[in-house]
């Protein structure tokens, strides 16, 4: 699975940080740092990261 | 076959429900109605992005793979009417829609002035897309803006009015803006910051009268008049001084109403008796719901992750209900607990909660310089129920751990 951060969207909200932990972190200067690559037993965990990003911002590339 | 599982609202609480619905293995028929033209789009960039570009409803409309034949799209279309006895929903054109399982996603609507004139030429509210670029199209350099209320969506108008070169003055009956969810001293923080970039406040005050004038389009708004006797002239006024629950449609029906739309945990409507009502549910902003993390008191939560959450409760309890009987009784005994989240954008401040801080009875600086990032904690009788920031979304995010149910929360 293929995954796709909208970085001019992102506003490191950080909301999918919860969502998807293995996938999505802030990093210490508070943005976000993402794989953009992940086994399909994420799969889940991404889009209910991709559900609750307040902008939208986050697309599965399959 | 089965009557179609409806839902009333097709926003984003109703949008999330069906697709929970499918994903947890419900493959029967799903009518989703809706009184607004649009398919289901995002809120947050209204009052931000909408009204300071030339954004659409295609750029902000969700995507979404709920296209398949027995998902029916009713948009455009007002529900006027449950009859729980008969099982049926009946829509403004008089059409009468049957279920088998009933779910209320109709959301709030924003409230106005009880005075003369709060609909004249010039007057604004901000809750839909429509309402999002009507105000824009009057957003203009140099334009008088004058905001009526001063919690999220009046402080995030002005920090964009602002930002497209409107001079905005602020009328709110509260001390200082935001004090509701953030408390007297962060609330006052923040006013001063919204002052030093140019913002004007006129608190503990309310509008007394809307002044107009004679246009060729009907009475047009040129200022207000407040209880402190001032008078501010403005070419733009935004009411956003809060909303109404949709849920005059329920009036005839049992659902106790009384505030929002009552539900268990399970997010199954309760009635006037105090009864659940099986086959109807509630889901977003309009459902009050107990929350076992603070308390066992059903509240109504109007933050932007709580139509998701309780759309997949939904989803998995009501498809339960459908598939397994067994899975069904299991399902809704478990644990619903969702952490409330929020965040502003107001100038280059990013703010960021989780919890429930309206419940606090005490904020608490904790971390940070309290003029610039910082961090709060909200308690109640010394137990953190809610936590802010400005900036410091790392610092904010490590005590999103402390609202559950199974750790003890962090002691005062």
């Amino acid at each position: 699975m293929k995954i796709k951060v909208d970085m001019d969207k992102c506003q490191h909200y950080g909301q999918c940080v919860f969502e998807a932990p293995e996938i999505f972190t802030l990093n210490s200067a508070d943005k976000l740092e993402y794989l953009a690559e992940a086994d399909d037993s994420e799969r889940a965990n991404v889009e209910s990261a991709r559900d609750v990003c307040p902008m939208q911002a986050i697309f599965i590339v399959d | 076959m089965n009557d179609p599982v409806v839902i009333v609202g097709a926003s984003m609480g109703g949008l999330r429900t069906a697709e929970a619905l499918r994903r947890n293995g419900y493959l029967g028929q799903i009518d989703i109605i809706g009184d607004e033209v649009h398919q289901p789009y995002n809120r947050p960039p209204l009052s931000k992005d909408v009204l300071a570009s030339s954004v659409s409803h295609e750029a902000v409309k969700f995507p979404h793979a709920l296209t398949e034949s027995n998902t029916n799209w009713i948009l455009g279309t007002k529900v006027v009417r449950a009859d729980l006895e008969s099982k049926k929903v009946i829509d403004a054109f008089g059409n009468e829609h049957p279920y088998s399982a009933l779910v209320i996603a109709t959301g709030l609507r924003a409230r106005k002035l009880s005075l003369p004139n709060s609909d004249a030429l010039g007057t604004h509210v901000l809750r839909n897309l429509d309402d999002a670029l009507a105000l824009r199209a009057e957003l203009v350099p140099g334009a008088k803006v004058v905001i009526i209320g001063a919690g999220f969506i009046g402080c995030e108008v002005t920090s964009t009015a602002v930002g497209l070169g409107c001079e905005v003055s602020i009328v709110a009956a509260d001390a200082h803006p935001m004090v509701a969810a953030l408390g007297t001293e962060f609330a006052a923080q923040l006013q001063a910051r919204h002052e030093l970039r140019g913002v004007t406040y006129f608190l503990k005050n309310c509008v007394t009268e809307i002044v107009t004038e004679v246009s060729a389009q009907g009475p047009k708004v040129t200022g207000v008049k407040l209880t402190s006797g001032e008078t501010i002239s403005c070419d733009v006024l935004v009411q956003a001084i809060g909303s109404h629950t949709n849920t005059e449609w329920l009036q005839d029906s049992r659902v106790d109403i009384s505030d929002g739309v009552l539900a268990d945990g399970a997010m199954r409507a309760i009635d006037t008796s105090g009864n659940v009502i099986p086959d109807v549910f509630a889901v977003g902003d309009v459902a009050r719901f107990p929350n076992p993390i603070f308390d066992d008191t059903p509240r109504r939560i109007e933050h932007w992750n709580i139509p998701l959450e309780t759309a997949k409760r939904v989803g998995q309890v009501l498809a339960a209900k459908f598939i397994d009987d067994q899975k069904y009784r299991d399902v809704v005994e478990e644990e619903f607990a969702p952490i409330p989240s929020f965040w502003s954008d107001q100038f280059e401040m990013k703010i960021l909660a989780f919890g429930n801080l309206g419940l606090a009875d005490e904020a608490k600086f904790i971390y940070g310089d309290p003029a610039d990032e910082c961090v709060w904690g909200y308690y109640r009788k010394g137990v953190m129920v809610g936590v802010c920031g400005i900036g410091m979304r790392s610092v904010v995010q490590s005590y999103r751990m402390n609202f559950t149910t199974q750790t003890k929360p962090i002691q005062n």
